[in-house]
């Protein structure tokens, strides 16, 4: 008997995503497929247009993450006008960068990803939400969480014009510089998150590490997966959020390679399938060979634990110690379990928030100094960041006067576009046997999805917020034979 | 069976002032011109809108006449420079939209140029004819 | 007595519409306590059969975001549209079609070979392109087809109100919510925003004068802007005079000219030839050839006018005789 389980996660990926699950005729999984089913052609739309609007345009992109569209796009610019930013707008990008993702990582842990550990993931599904999260770390924490981010969303506001989709970086630097009054209030803000994102690993700490069968989830075989991993790291191999060379390593952590932005094509490419409108990029060197993982599959993760599977540690003392704890924990580096996604972003956040507080303190970032004037003519340039999500990659062409002839992207959730493919098949396969379908199913497909944190749009679970999930099994014949259905009234 | 020749549907703003009068003249010279064009008079060039015309084009026109009264002789001093200055930006940002430019003209006409209308009018014609229809609207849903 | 029903949807969306409620922060809580949330993709888990199960106009208010290009998104604001009272266009895309609805100056088949034929990292051998149905062996894949022209809403269903923005502003939303609760309405059609232009409220129209002139559009490429003066004075194009104020002037306080995200101004058919008729009296050349290098220095016309407002405008889309056989 085949059966077919439709999940429709609704999740935010350039469009709704969607989940199909296959059985065998044992009742066994023998596939399953994520599919996107929209495309928006960003990189056709754009043609035409002056390179340098891209850095306003991609933002829409994603809403979610506009700020590292933002910034993949200046650089990708400076690269095109082959301008260097004088260092103040480039500490001002740094700091407006490093408060996006502190905010941003804080929003998915509080609101998102974190209930299912907060609150913990059979708790009822009504309090598995922010309001459950509150009641679990009390009032007091949820209103400084509030405050913190109100505040960095608010400081980025001020620095970069709009918060959501920002105005603020051009070829060779920035639209707007900032003041010593601003830079001193910013820089309590700075304190703040410094504080809160410490005092979030201890809620981490607390909550889920001190629970016996939270850390088992963790290591739960279901969530791993060996796959190579792909971040960006600074000079001495450091974690950096906003530049750097692009460093892959090995499911078993040593280095494959290690390259700049602009050698990005030799060794990333993309595969096509027919049934889905995205793309699932792989490492060039070891090749496509499916939705599998382990050293000879070419598919790789990105986003916050693989940045720091792939670095030499992290860039500031407090995010280092956080680092090493992380990983004597999690039994050595590289560490494949899924869930630790939720953990190394905390970490990251402790590092963003460092860096914000650094580059405060550093009084050149009030210098008047804020651009340096493109002279050259354009022709080539790429631009590559780490967003919350992973490695985003920007690759425009111009004609000499700088109207784009060819836009290449490749966004976070790429990337991560075969893993959660292959996240999702394994969770199913761990609960679905012989045609029996656990309970359990869409809990441990949600928690493999979310780790991820296809985006955050899905963190409106402000309200009674759960990722909803519905599994329809069908039998051969199509009819509908069973509806499971998660967090739904 | 011939086809039926294509009569291209103009719409034309003309400057009251001149070109609105030069088309009086061309008609109660009995000129020969074509009666494809419906002539909207309009107090000055100026006073075209870029709205007007592309509202034009976009509701059934297959061509688009704007005149005016010559550089230097508009009643209102500015008019038809504004209109000129505008005129390469709108034929630039139609061509981007797939309506080819030569669908739109400006010309200037005075009063007494009756001769001169007529001439354009015909022109104007003959260029939309081979150009073929524009129909905005089946074109669009075409692609739709 | 029952708390009124709203509803959330979102069609081709970039989740900044919903990231802008999210910043509503605390605000929110009120809007929770004030409203019955019957449908929100992204926060709660409804299905079709729920909303079919409403009564025509059941529910008080549906906000939707992002512009309408699938049967899928056709479908779903349908339906909304059927059991609402009022329908609101909620951000930039669902009001005039937004950044995703410069689409319409490309096509379908563009777009999917630059995506997935001749881009610069696709290895795809076999020019395979995503189809709406695929065998994957015995088993049967399906995905929406995707439209050629991309709609704003009211192309679509009968919009009552529209939120403009991309994203909308919070103090907007919950100024649209709260007139909402109270029935305090202005007349159905109207833009919950100002009645005037965003010059008029610019803290640059100062240093506007009455009349003046410029040679030629500068870029941002290459200039920087003073960071006082309008930045159509200065030389760099701003949509002010052609836009709906109300958005707190954001770009110009991030020293950035306005792309036009509020829509046109009220009364106003086509934004982009709105301010293109303005730009009549900013050019200073009296010959042909100075037009000619004026409209020269302005680059990608339809692009930069049409920023936000392409698939809601006089003309829709690109369209020409070649593309059509
Ligand atoms: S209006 Fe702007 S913020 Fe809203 S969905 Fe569209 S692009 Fe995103
Ligand atoms: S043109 Fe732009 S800068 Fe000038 S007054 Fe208007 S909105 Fe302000
Ligand atoms: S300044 Fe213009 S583009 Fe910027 S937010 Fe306001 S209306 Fe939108
Ligand atoms: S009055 Fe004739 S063009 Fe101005």
């Amino acid at each position: 008997m085949t059966q077919r389980i439709t999940i429709n996660p609704i999740t935010r990926l350039e469009g709704h995503g969607k989940i199909e699950i296959f059985l065998d005729a044992a009742g066994d999984v023998e596939r399953a497929f994520f599919q996107v089913p929209e495309l928006r052609g960003f990189e056709t739309f754009c043609l035409g247009k002056p390179a340098e609007e891209m850095a306003t345009i991609t933002p829409r992109i994603c809403g979610v993450c506009p700020t590292a569209h933002h910034m993949a796009s200046v650089k990708a610019l400076d690269d095109l006008w082959k301008v260097e930013p004088p260092p103040t707008a480039k500490k001002l990008r740094e700091l407006a960068y490093n408060s996006f993702m502190f905010e941003d990582h804080l929003l998915h842990f509080y609101y998102l990803g974190g209930p299912d550990f907060v609150v913990g993931p059979v708790a009822p599904k009504a309090e598995r939400n922010i309001l459950g999260v509150i009641g679990k770390v009390g009032l007091e924490v949820a209103r400084k969480l509030i405050q913190i981010r109100k505040d960095v969303r608010q400081m980025l506001e001020t620095m970069m014009g709009k918060v959501i989709h920002p105005v603020f970086g051009l070829p060779g630097g920035v639209s707007k510089g900032m003041t010593e009054e601003e830079r001193a209030e910013y820089l309590k803000i700075a304190e703040r998150a410094v504080e809160f994102a410490q005092f979030s690993l201890t809620v981490f700490d607390s909550i889920v590490l001190q629970n016996d069968k939270l850390l088992d989830l963790i290591f739960d075989e279901a969530y791993e997966h060996k796959t190579y991993y792909m971040g960006l790291v600074d000079k001495k191999g450091r974690v950096n959020f906003y530049d750097g060379d692009v460093r892959v390593v090995y499911p078993n952590g040593k280095e494959l390679e290690k390259f700049s932005p602009w050698e990005y094509r030799e060794h990333i490419a993309e595969h096509v399938e027919p049934w889905s409108y995205i793309t699932f990029p792989y490492l060039k060197r070891v090749g496509w060979a499916g939705f599998v993982d382990g050293p000879s599959s070419g598919v790789y993760r990105v986003a916050p634990l693989a940045r720091l599977n792939v670095c030499e540690g992290m860039a500031t003392p407090l995010a280092q110690a956080e680092h090493d704890r992380m990983y004597a924990t999690l039994g050595g580096k590289p560490a494949h379990q899924t869930l630790a996604f939720h953990w190394a972003r905390l970490v990251e956040a402790l590092q963003a928030a460092e860096r914000m507080r650094e580059l405060l303190m550093d009084s050149e970032i009030t210098g008047r100094e804020i651009r340096t004037r493109p002279t050259a003519t354009p022709q080539e340039g790429v631009g590559i960041v780490e967003a919350p999500r992973g490695t985003l990659i920007h690759h425009y062409w111009t004609d000499p006067k700088g109207l784009l002839t060819i836009v290449n992207l490749i966004v976070a959730t790429n990337h991560n576009a075969a893993p959660i493919a292959m996240s999702v098949e394994k969770a199913a396969r761990a609960s679905i046997k012989h045609g029996e379908v656990d309970e359990g199913l869409l809990n441990m497909v949600e928690m493999a999805f979310r780790a991820y944190d296809p985006c955050h749009a899905c963190a409106t679970h402000t309200l009674p917020g759960q990722m909803p999930l519905r599994a329809r099994i069908h039998d051969h014949e199509g009819h509908l034979i069973r509806v499971l259905c998660k967090d739904g009234p | 069976m011939p086809t039926e020749p294509f009569e291209p549907k103009l719409i034309g703003f003309l400057c009251r002032w001149c070109a609105y009068t030069g088309a009086d003249l061309a008609g109660t010279s009995r000129l020969q011109y074509p009666s494809n064009l419906t002539a909207i008079r309009v107090m000055c060039s100026g006073r075209v809108d870029p709205t007007f015309i592309i509202k034009a084009l976009a509701d059934g026109a297959d061509g688009v006449l704007i005149a005016g009264c010559h550089p230097g002789d508009c009643h209102y001093s500015e008019g038809n420079y504004r209109t000129q200055r505008r005129y390469p930006l709108l034929t630039d940002l139609l061509d981007q939209f797939g309506v080819e430019r030569e669908r739109v003209r400006l010309e200037w006409i005075s009063a007494s140029e009756g001769e001169r209308f007529a001439q354009v009018v015909r022109d104007l014609t003959e260029t939309v004819r081979a150009l073929g229809p524009l129909q905005w609207k089946q074109r669009r849903e075409a692609l739709a | 007595m029952s708390k009124p029903k709203a509803a959330f949807y979102w069609c081709a969306s970039c989740g900044g519409c919903e990231e802008a409620v999210v910043d509503l922060a605390e605000a929110i809580l009120d809007v929770v306590q004030a409203v019955e949330i019957v449908l929100w993709p992204v926060a709660l888990d409804f299905k079709l059969e729920d909303v079919q199960a409403f009564r025509p106009g059941e529910i008080t208010v549906s906000f939707i975001n992002g512009s309408v290009r699938s049967s899928e998104h056709e479908m779903w604001v349908k339906l909304l549209r059927e059991k609402s009272q009022l329908i609101v266009a909620f951000g930039a895309c669902a009001h005039l079609g937004g950044i995703p609805g410069l689409a319409n100056c490309t096509s379908r088949d563009q777009i999917f070979q630059n995506k997935y034929v001749r881009s610069a990292t696709v290895v795809n051998p076999k020019n395979v392109l995503p189809q709406t149905q695929t065998w994957v062996d015995q088993y049967n894949l399906e995905l929406p087809e995707m439209w050629n022209t991309v709609c704003c809403l009211d192309q679509v269903i009968d919009v009552d109100y529209y939120l403009p923005g991309c994203a909308p502003p919070p103090d907007s939303i919950a100024k649209a919510v709260q007139a909402i609760l109270s029935g305090n309405l202005p007349p159905k059609g109207s833009v919950l925003a100002s009645e005037k232009s965003l010059c008029e409220t610019c803290p640059r129209n100062e240093t506007k004068p009455e009349t003046f002139t410029i040679d030629s559009f500068r870029r941002l490429a290459t200039d920087t802007p003073d960071p006082e003066k309008c930045f159509l004075v200065d030389g760099f194009v701003c949509m002010g005079p052609a836009t709906r104020g109300g958005c707190g002037e954001r770009c110009i306080r991030g020293n950035m000219p306005c792309r036009g995200c509020f829509g046109p101004t009220p009364d106003t058919l086509d934004q982009g030839a709105k301010f293109l008729s303005s730009l009549g009296s900013v050019s200073r050349g009296k010959t042909v050839e100075e037009a000619r290098s004026f409209a020269d220095s302005l680059a990608d016309p339809l692009g930069t006018l049409y920023r936000f407002s392409l698939p809601s405008s006089l003309l829709q889309r690109r369209s020409c005789n070649k593309e059509v056989s």
